[in-house]
C-alpha cells in the first residue's frame, strides 16, 4: 500500500470539510494511506510570496523537509499548496545556490531541505498510483453522461516549467478522470481561465466579475456542475453565485462540487457522510441524476 | 531618486531576474484575465514603468496588488520573462517601503499567531469529530516564528505597522 503526508493547508480544515471528507474516503476505498504528520504549517502560498519571497521558500521548504524526516512523499488536495510546495520543491533541488540560502535560514530549526521526496496533487496520485483502468472497475454509480465543465484552477498546472503536471494549454488528465467516472467533460468558454479568487479582499468588483465569466460560460456550454480541485475555487465560485445574485441580481444555481466528491459518489459513499450542507448551491439535482 | 536603476534593483531579487527581458509584446496582457475585466490592471504597462526607472509609479501604485497570480502571463511569455515573479517582487519592495495592503497585513499576523493565513474556528476543530475526521495536528509557533525571525519577515512587519496604505 502507497503512503502519503497528507498535507491538508488551511483553507480546507478551515471552511471545506466536505473536500477532505471526500478526498479521504475515496482515497482509502482506493488502497491510499495517508498519514497525518504534526507540525504541518502554511504552505507560503501567493499572499504569502507578495510580503516576502525568501520567507515563503523558506515555510515552504520546512514543511518538505518535514515530509523528508518522515521518509514520506507529499500529497496536496488544494492546488494552491500544491503549486507552493511542488514550485519550492523544484527550485530548490535546481538551484544550488539558492539551496544553500534557503538551509541557512532553516538551520535556525534544524532543518535541512535534501530534495529528495516528490510532492504530488491528489489528481497525480489517482492517475498514477490508482491508474484509469482501475478507477474504471472501481466506479459502482456511474455518472450518467453529467455534463461536467471541468476546472483545475490555475496552480494545477501553472506555472508548467516548475509544476509539469499536464500540458499547460491543452490539459487532458483532469478530464480523463471526470470521463473515467462516466461523466462528460465538456468544452466551454476560456475553461483554463483564472476564477479571480485571490483578489477576493482586494478587489472584490474584480474578482467577482471574473467568477461570473466563469459561471456564464459553464452554463451557457449546458454544464450541470462545476468540478473544482481548489478549495478557494470552490469559494469564489459557490458562495461567489450569492454574491453575484445580490451584485448582478442574477440567479445560475449552478452546482460546484469538488472532483473528490464525484469520486466518492461514483464510489459508492454515502452522500450523507460527505457534509454536502457546506453547499452554498445545493447539489441535489446533481444526486438525483447519478441515482443517489 | 534611488542610485541605481530600478530595473537593477530588481534584477538583483530572487523573482526578478528576468525583467530586462521583456520586449513589451503584449502577449501577457493579452492572456491576462483581470486586464480583459478592468483597465486598472496591464502587466505589461507596470514592467515598461519599470524598466524606464518609474519606481515611485510602479511601487506606490495600485496596480501591482491586481495580478490574480494565475501565471497566464508567464507560462506564454515568449521571452521568458517570469511576470508573475516580477509582481512578488514589486510587492515584496513596496512592503519594505511600509506600503502594506491592509489585508496582507492581516494574513502576516495569521501567520505570526497561529502559522497558518486562514485560522480553523474552534466550532470546525470540534465538529471533525462528529464528520469523523482526525483531530488537528499541531503547528509548531514557535519554529515558524524563527524561520520569520532569521528571514527578516517580523521586522518587515514591525516596519509597516501603523502605516496606512
Amino acid at each position: 500500500m502507497k503512503s502519503y503526508a497528507l498535507f491538508l493547508g488551511c483553507t480546507i480544515p478551515a471552511r471545506q470539510p466536505n473536500y477532505e471528507i471526500s478526498a479521504r474516503k475515496s482515497l482509502e476505498k482506493l488502497g491510499i494511506e495517508l498519514v497525518d504528520l504534526d507540525n504541518m504549517t502554511c504552505c507560503a502560498p501567493p499572499p504569502l510570496r507578495s510580503i516576502d519571497l525568501k520567507t515563503s521558500l523558506a515555510l515552504a521548504a520546512y514543511n518538505i523537509c518535514l515530509a523528508e524526516e518522515a521518509d514520506l512523499d507529499i500529497v496536496t488536495l488544494c492546488t494552491g499548496c500544491f503549486e507552493s510546495l511542488a514550485m519550492t520543491n523544484s527550485l530548490l533541488r535546481d538551484n544550488m545556490k539558492l539551496r544553500e540560502e534557503i538551509n541557512g535560514i532553516l538551520s535556525a530549526v534544524g532543518k535541512e531541505f535534501k530534495g529528495v521526496k516528490e510532492v504530488k496533487h491528489y489528481l497525480q496520485v489517482l492517475v498514477n498510483d490508482v491508474g484509469l483502468t482501475r478507477l474504471k472497475r472501481e466506479v459502482l454509480k456511474p455518472l450518467d453522461n453529467l455534463k461536467v465543465a471541468a476546472f483545475s484552477g490555475c496552480h494545477l498546472i501553472r506555472p508548467s516549467k516548475y509544476l509539469k503536471f499536464d500540458d499547460p494549454e491543452r490539459p487532458r488528465i483532469y478530464d480523463s478522470l471526470i470521463e473515467v467516472l462516466g461523466a462528460k467533460s465538456i468544452w466551454y468558454r476560456n475553461k483554463l481561465r483564472c476564477c479571480g479568487g485571490l483578489l477576493r479582499g482586494y478587489a472584490d468588483d474584480i474578482a467577482l466579475a471574473i467568477a461570473r465569466d466563469k459561471i456564464v460560460n459553464a452554463v451557457s456550454a449546458g454544464a450541470e456542475c462545476i468540478a473544482t480541485l481548489c478549495p478557494f475555487c470552490f469559494l469564489t465560485l459557490d458562495l461567489g453565485q450569492m454574491l453575484i445574485k445580490s451584485t448582478y441580481k442574477e440567479e445560475y444555481n449552478l452546482p460546484i462540487i469538488h472532483y473528490a466528491e464525484l469520486l466518492s459518489l461514483s464510489l459508492g459513499v454515502d452522500p450523507k457522510e460527505l457534509a454536502l450542507e457546506i453547499h452554498k448551491i445545493k447539489i441535489d439535482k446533481v444526486l438525483e441524476k447519478i441515482g443517489w | 531618486m534611488s542610485t541605481i536603476r530600478f530595473m537593477e534593483e530588481i534584477r538583483r531579487r530572487h523573482g526578478g531576474e528576468t525583467i530586462a527581458l521583456c520586449y513589451q509584446c503584449g502577449t501577457c496582457t493579452g492572456s491576462c484575465p483581470v486586464s480583459k475585466t478592468s483597465d486598472r490592471y496591464n502587466p505589461r504597462e507596470i514592467i515598461r514603468l519599470a524598466l524606464l526607472d518609474n519606481r515611485q509609479e510602479v511601487l506606490y501604485g495600485d496596480a501591482i496588488w491586481l495580478c490574480a497570480s494565475c501565471y497566464n502571463c508567464q507560462e506564454r511569455c515568449p521571452q521568458g520573462v517570469e511576470i508573475a515573479e516580477i509582481i512578488f517582487t514589486l510587492r515584496n519592495l513596496a512592503i519594505r517601503e511600509g506600503k502594506i495592503p491592509k489585508l496582507y497585513e492581516e494574513f502576516a499576523n495569521n501567520l505570526v499567531a497561529s502559522g497558518r493565513l486562514a485560522p480553523i474556528s474552534k466550532f470546525l476543530e470540534k465538529k471533525r469529530a462528529e464528520y469523523g475526521l482526525p483531530p488537528m495536528k499541531p503547528v509548531d509557533i514557535e519554529a515558524v516564528n524563527k524561520i520569520f525571525s532569521a528571514t527578516g519577515f517580523l521586522e518587515l512587519f514591525s516596519r509597516s505597522k501603523g502605516e496606512k496604505s
